[in-house]
């Protein structure tokens, strides 16, 4: 049994004037347990529609998502989620605070939660920045903070929308290198947005590509089977990156030619 | 003289602002408008002096200072929780909202006259004054910051696993300190403004009664005091204010 299932799930997006936006139509979508999944796809294409979907954060209009076979109710736990920009990060609490928060939330022992939230700061290079106020860290040390987050409080999966997005390039290779090495060693499911191409192949066990929107839904999925640290310029991950492309070239067009 | 250095770079530029105010003030006093109607600095510290010395000034000036801060405590105390149910429940948004749109355009100077005659020229009647010129920028500033919360704060502690109470105390309320904190600082400066008015029209004592009675038996001296101390008043109140949201509210400072 999948982990996470997406029956023919609809979502229709009614505007204040009323005029009804069919995000996504007949999507269905599953994910295994302890895989990467990446879904990729067109600006404007309801990816992080899908997410919000899985989070709780939204209902669908029609279908039905499952995790574990039960109908998805609302935020969770089991479901932790890492946020595009950094606007989820608590400031008037310090990084380990920030980490902690999910494991003081449920009451676990302060001297238990502290040593788990270190652990993760650990894990994620942030040894010695305990005591700082995200106002006080960078733009990758904060997407640093959020996994961290997440992590600690142990859930059955993660759900990361574009989380490097708003970084640098060198600092977004870093990050998922990093990303790579955590998800190697955890083996907690992944759902990771992305519109990067390079990074969905760097990082992805298997790739979602979406249609563009209106009515949006998974065109195809590709096994990647790269073992170990990817390099750019390997042939296999070029050849993925190429069939990966000519998958989504056309509905990039189609959602560019809209947009206008 | 590293310290002398230091304290320059901190507070020189405050006290040669100062320093030409009072400059300015006293030349123009002499050779502009030469006049017992406006006398210079030194006569006024001289005076001012002289009423610290024998409990006038200190008399008027605890009296105004009792009546804002019960009045600035008790309006914000009512103002907070009212502004968080307003800002978190829309019922409650609408439910109050005729209240305060209506209310907060009738100056508190206006209410003067009635707040005298409901509850006489003691205590009472400025104590409510002040509350009345407080509660409602407290609630707008505090409701103003609720709805300003980034929604992914909100939804990162639902999937952290916090539940509606916790997201409340734990993410609601934090973050709409800094807006709080605004609001009462805002709220102080009216205030001043409130209870001079208040103490001009209807008070045995305080620095408002001061500036009417120097109006009335002509003593211009006493009401240059009454201004300055006012003046003086306003920047210390606001300073320790300010200085204490850094200190001890550092991280909920408005500035971050």
């Amino acid at each position: 049994m999948p982990l996470v299932s997406f029956h023919d799930v609809q979502k229709t997006y009614r505007s204040l004037q009323g005029v009804d936006y069919p995000a996504l139509e007949h999507f269905s979508l599953e994910i295994e347990v302890g895989e990467f999944f990446c879904l990729l796809g067109p600006s404007g294409c309801g990816k992080t529609t899908v997410l919000k979907m899985l989070a709780g954060f939204e209902a669908p209009t029609a279908g039905r998502i499952l995790m574990e076979g039960r109908p998805v109710a609302g935020a969770s736990r089991d479901r932790a989620v890492v946020f595009q920009g950094d606007d989820s990060l608590y400031g008037w609490l310090t990084a380990v605070e920030n980490v902690e928060f999910g494991l003081r939330m449920r009451h676990v022992h302060r001297t238990e939660r502290r040593e788990r939230a270190r652990r993760y700061l650990e894990l994620v290079g942030l040894r010695g920045q305990e005591q700082k106020y995200p106002a006080e860290l960078s733009g990758g040390m904060k997407q640093r903070i959020q996994i961290a987050r997440v992590l600690a409080n142990e859930p059955k999966m993660l759900l990361m929308d574009e989380p490097f997005a708003a970084l640098d390039a060198q600092t977004r290779t870093l990050m998922q290198m990093e990303l790579a090495s955590i998800w190697h060693a955890t083996r907690t499911t992944v759902l990771f947005i992305t519109h990067d191409i390079d990074e969905a192949v760097t990082l992805g066990k298997r790739i979602g590509v979406m249609q563009a929107g209106p009515r949006s839904r998974v065109k195809g999925v590709v096994d990647v089977s790269l073992d170990g640290a990817r390099s750019r310029t390997d042939d296999a991950f070029l050849r993925y990156y190429k069939q990966v492309y000519e998958m989504i070239r056309d509905e990039v067009a189609k959602s560019l030619s809209r947009a206008d | 003289m590293r310290l002398a250095r230091h304290l320059w770079t901190v507070y020189g530029g405050y006290a040669l602002g100062f320093a030409s105010l009072f400059v300015i003030w006293q030349l123009a006093s002499i050779y502009l408008v030469s006049s017992v109607l406006f006398p210079p600095p030194t006569v006024v510290f001289k005076k001012g002096l002289l009423l610290v010395k024998n409990g006038v000034l200190l008399e008027h000036l605890a009296a105004s200072l009792q009546r804002i801060l019960a009045g600035f405590v008790a309006g914000s105390l009512l103002g907070i929780p009212i502004g968080l149910a307003m800002g978190s429940f829309l019922p409650v948004r609408k439910l109050l909202e005729p209240y305060t749109e209506f209310l907060r355009f009738i100056p508190s100077v206006a209410m003067i006259t009635v707040a005298v005659i409901w509850f006489g020229i003691g205590e009472a009647s400025k104590v409510f004054l002040i509350i009345y010129t407080t509660i409602f920028i407290v609630i707008l500033n505090t409701a103003a910051g609720v709805s300003a919360i980034a929604p992914n704060k909100i939804r990162a502690a639902e999937s952290l696993g916090a539940t509606p109470a916790q997201i409340f105390f734990h993410v609601a309320l934090p973050a709409t300190v800094p807006y709080i904190l605004t609001g009462m600082r805002l709220a102080m400066a009216n205030s001043f403004t409130t209870i001079v008015a208040a103490e001009l029209i209807a008070a045995n004592d305080g620095l408002g009664k001061m500036l009417w009675d120097g109006r009335l038996f002509m003593l211009v001296d006493e009401i240059f005091v009454s201004l300055v101390t006012l003046g003086f008043l306003g920047f210390v109140t606001d300073r320790m204010f300010r200085w204490s949201i850094y200190t001890f509210a550092g991280k909920y400072s408005p500035a971050t």
